[in-house]
């Protein structure tokens, strides 16, 4: 009886997933079926315009690559400060240092998203401002910067795991053979480590894609395509937070099509998570 | 002839490697300290006890959190009441009783997606399952769907359940799913087999180790996975946008069927606005909403450690 | 400091010690007259774990070139003193010594004591076989590599010679770039001897370096220490009597943190001076 109650709470999972795919393929179906759109455009539009103008384009790239220049932003600061800060906390830092490090990494990682879009509106814009005028009070470095700061804990401490999950004997191996601690820990627990550290990678880049609050606050409405970080971009979840806060009616183009643009999001990161996933089962290590 | 490398060189790159490694930590460490000052600087001003007591304003010298405060009361208490015991569920299951067969890897796999879906997708999903649920009721309660009771009343009840507290908290509940059983399920993992097969062993049931060993051993891994979840609940807002948290909204809610804001979207509505005055009050709105993540985290420290001590 | 470099050959002792005759000898034990050079010097060596005393007052003289082990019940700190001698023990933050403790004359316990180079004048392999999660090239080739420039065709030829020393070089040599983890625990563990064998130690330490093997990998390594005895200087940490007796030359006898007894293997087998180490030879405790 209760291990039955217990099954139907696992099953209940499945289900949440098998629910979230078929609301957006129905949604994303009815979208496609607009006059205005058609899926060539939506894959290989270049230009994405549903609310104002004569003409309405729906082309998702503008979207993708406006995520996409924030989560390199995002990724390229915490990505290698989260990895070395992660070598020092397991390889170098005494038990004291760890002690005091931990609990900061966690309070930041604690910390709500939406408190990050208001730290990267007040205080990281400005100051790229006085760096550069070039930096408007909207700009995907500003919000990509704040991602970054909200990501660093993940890729800690997931990072973190895997190299203590490297057995003590190869650092001893390595030491005994005249290693200095630089020698063992970037030559031997980080490539031993890998696959873990990747996962942390994919898993804090899945993230940056998929967050919302900080780019909503901080990265703007302007959805184009470009490379510049001091240029206004729009996300995909900023697009969508765009949507259901405004008055579109439910039954509207516009409104459809931000689960057109959610289904994408769900794809994007789901493939993160498999590849992830896959990378972790693959090519882990099994020590013991 | 291989040439030796200098000790002295490699020590130095030793040296170099830990500057380099202190130099990264320490972004951690000044990044909270000045998002922690520069908040503080901006928000201590404006925040007084008329904050806490008061409805939302228009004029932001008179504006209060009073409702988005209750608004995330009732729904992180709605998430959490439903999010635990089905999580540790699920957990308790694909560990202790589910064979490990096809079915289990595949949950188990599904999982790990799940945990990875942005949380303003499950926003969608809340929306359409739990705010219209599908449609299968009308619009709303007056057009095809139903109501029990009156509007003003705690037992008022209706289908579809609408942008309410309810469909709040099961959407929030769907975000902190993935994480309860995941947590869980590591801190199952980490009981010992000896302690099972020593309770198998003098007879128990399957359910009685589970009940009477396994569970009370895992117990402080399950809390802390519980407290990182529900802290996760309290800073949500992007899935409550999409299920339509109101923005402006002066009451807190009266049941589970009333409207609701929360406080990290006032934040955001605050945070959004154009003028000084109001990023200082979205500001004193951090405050709280830090120090009541602060203040639940140390009363479930607090309690886990009552929990721990009979133990040893 | 620099660890002096010359490597020690039979008659020619550590330069700094002079010319007297080392023998294999234990307190309170009788010398026995062994007239081999001495390369690791031991007096009055005591070692502590926080406040936990791990050994006691050992004297001993561990001669060049030869096999000498070390054998005892578990927790009698044979293994804590055997990483001593390539300051293993620095990774615990609570271990320190006291006493004298020379290699060829160099005092390992000084502080400013350059311990880079002198793990790599000591080689050590360990009680489960641990190569690197890389090939079997570049676990060979890893410890020269952090030492030396080598052009490709050196390391090649030094990969070759260390797995051919190994005695695993025709069980491998057409596999080098696959992961040496796919390898039995037997070879594995021989991967690993080739891999301190490649950084040219003068002594090399080894930490019951069967205990996690089947008979067969076990008999593998055992004759292959034997091989080994001609060139390097090897001491082994053994729980197993029959091993000790079956690969050594010099065995000593450690209890709770004391050395008991040492001397030539064969009498510490046949005539033990001492009453604990006869009981724990013929197996009556231990």
């Amino acid at each position: 009886m209760i291990v039955g109650t217990l099954a139907i709470a696992a099953t209940f999972s499945i289900l949440v997933t098998t629910t979230i795919v078929i609301v957006l393929a129905r949604e994303t179906w009815g979208f496609f079926h607009f006059p205005d759109v058609s899926v060539g455009e939506f894959f290989g539009g270049l230009e994405w315009n549903p609310l104002l103008g004569s003409e309405k384009h729906f082309g998702i790239w503008p979207l993708v690559s406006g995520t996409l220049l924030v989560t390199v932003i995002a990724a390229s600061f915490a990505l290698p400060i989260g990895l070395v800060t992660s070598v020092y906390l397991s390889e170098y830092a005494s038990p004291r240092v760890r002690a005091t490090l931990k609990p900061t990494l966690e309070i930041l990682a604690g910390i709500p998203t939406v408190v990050y879009g208001f730290f990267a509106l007040t205080l990281i814009t400005p100051l790229l401002q006085k760096i550069s005028p070039a930096f408007g009070s909207y700009n995907a470095m500003s919000a990509g910067l704040a991602t970054g700061i909200m990501i660093l804990p993940i890729v800690c401490s997931l990072s973190e795991d895997a190299l203590r999950a490297v057995p003590r004997s190869l650092r001893d191996g390595a030491l005994a053979l005249g290693g200095t601690k630089f020698d063992v820990s970037v030559k031997v627990v980080v490539p031993a480590a890998l696959s873990g550290i990747v996962a942390a990678f994919l898993l804090a880049i899945s993230r940056a894609i998929g967050e919302t609050m900080i780019v909503a606050l901080a990265a703007g409405g302007i959805a184009q395509i470009t490379a510049n970080p001091t240029a206004e971009v729009q996300t995909m979840t900023a697009y969508m937070v765009q949507i259901f806060l405004g008055d579109a009616p439910a039954t509207g183009v516009e409104y459809k099509s931000s689960y057109a643009v959610a289904a994408m999001l769900f794809a994007m990161t789901f493939v993160l998570t498999m590849v992830g996933q896959y990378i972790l089962r693959r090519f882990r290590e099994e020590y013991e | 002839m291989a040439t030796p490398r200098s000790t002295a060189t490699r020590l130095l790159t030793n040296r170099a490697f830990l500057a380099v490694c202190l130099l990264a930590t320490n972004v951690a460490v000044v990044v909270l300290a000045v998002l922690l000052i520069s908040i503080l600087w901006q928000g201590l001003g404006s925040l007084n006890w008329n904050f806490l007591t008061h409805a939302a304003s228009r004029k932001p010298a008179e504006a209060g959190i009073l409702a988005p405060l209750w608004g995330s009361v009732w729904v992180c208490t709605i998430c959490g009441l439903v999010a635990l015991p089905l999580g540790i569920g699920t957990a308790i299951y694909l560990e202790e009783f589910a064979r490990k067969g096809r079915f289990t890897r595949i949950v188990q796999t599904n999982i790990m997606n799940l945990a990875g879906v942005p949380s303003i997708v499950y926003g969608i999903l809340g929306l359409t399952a739990f705010a219209r649920m599908f449609g299968a009721f009308g619009t709303s309660a007056e057009d095809g769907g139903f109501a029990i009771g009156n509007e003003e009343s705690l037992l008022y009840f209706k289908l579809p359940f609408g942008s309410s507290v309810l469909a709040g908290g099961l959407t929030l509940m769907l975000v902190i799913l993935p994480i309860v059983i995941i947590a869980t399920q590591e801190a199952l993992r980490s009981v010992p087999k000896s302690l099972r097969s020593g309770a198998l062993a003098l007879g128990a049931t399957p359910w009685q180790t589970v009940w009477g060993i396994t569970l009370p051993a895992a117990i402080p891994g399950i809390m802390t996975g519980a407290i990182l979840a529900m802290s996760r609940a309290i800073g949500e807002s992007a899935p409550l946008l999409v299920v339509g948290a109101v923005l402006f909204v002066l009451n807190a809610p009266e049941n589970l069927m009333s409207d609701f804001a929360v406080l990290p979207l006032q934040i955001f509505n605050w945070a959004g606005r154009p003028q000084d005055e109001f990023h200082a009050i979205a500001a004193s709105a951090i405050i709280v909403q830090l120090v009541a993540l602060l203040a639940f985290n140390g009363i479930a420290v607090f309690i886990r450690q009552k929990l721990q001590k009979p133990l040893q | 400091m620099q660890i002096e470099s010359t490597p020690p050959s039979p008659g020619t002792g550590a330069p700094q010690h002079g010319q007297h005759v080392r023998q294999f000898m234990a307190v309170p034990g009788a010398p026995s007259p062994v007239a081999t050079p001495t390369a690791i010097a031991v007096r009055g060596f005591s070692s502590w774990y926080g406040s936990f005393q791990a050994l006691k007052s050992l004297d001993l003289d561990i001669p060049s070139q030869q096999v000498t082990a070390f054998i005892g019940p578990s927790g009698c700190g044979k293994s804590t003193f055997l990483r001593w001698i390539n300051r293993m023990n620095d990774t615990i933050p609570s271990a320190r010594a006291e006493g004298s403790l020379q290699l060829n004359g160099v005092d390992l316990l000084e502080k400013n004591l350059d311990v880079v180079d002198l793990r790599r004048r000591v080689g050590m392999v360990f009680q489960k076989p641990n190569p690197f999660p890389k090939s079997i090239y570049d676990n060979v080739a890893f410890g020269p590599r952090l030492h030396k420039h080598y052009t490709r065709a050196e390391l090649d030829e030094l990969v070759e010679q260390s797995l051919r020393q190994a005695s695993i070089w025709n069980e491998v040599k057409d596999r080098l770039q696959a992961s040496a983890l796919g390898l039995s625990g037997g070879q594995q563990q021989r991967v690993c001897i080739a891999r301190a064998i490649a950084i040219g130690p003068e002594v090399m330490l080894m930490d019951e370096p069967c205990s996690a093997l089947d008979p067969k990998s076990t008999l593998a390594i055992e004759e292959l220490i034997e091989t080994l005895a001609d060139r390097y200087t090897i001491v082994i940490v053994t729980h197993n009597m029959q091993q000790a007796a079956r690969v050594s030359d010099q065995t000593a006898f450690f209890f709770e943190g004391r050395l008991i007894e040492s001397g030539s293997t064969e009498d510490i087998f046949t005539k033990p001076k001492n009453k604990q180490t006869e009981d724990y030879v013929t197996g009556r405790f231990g």
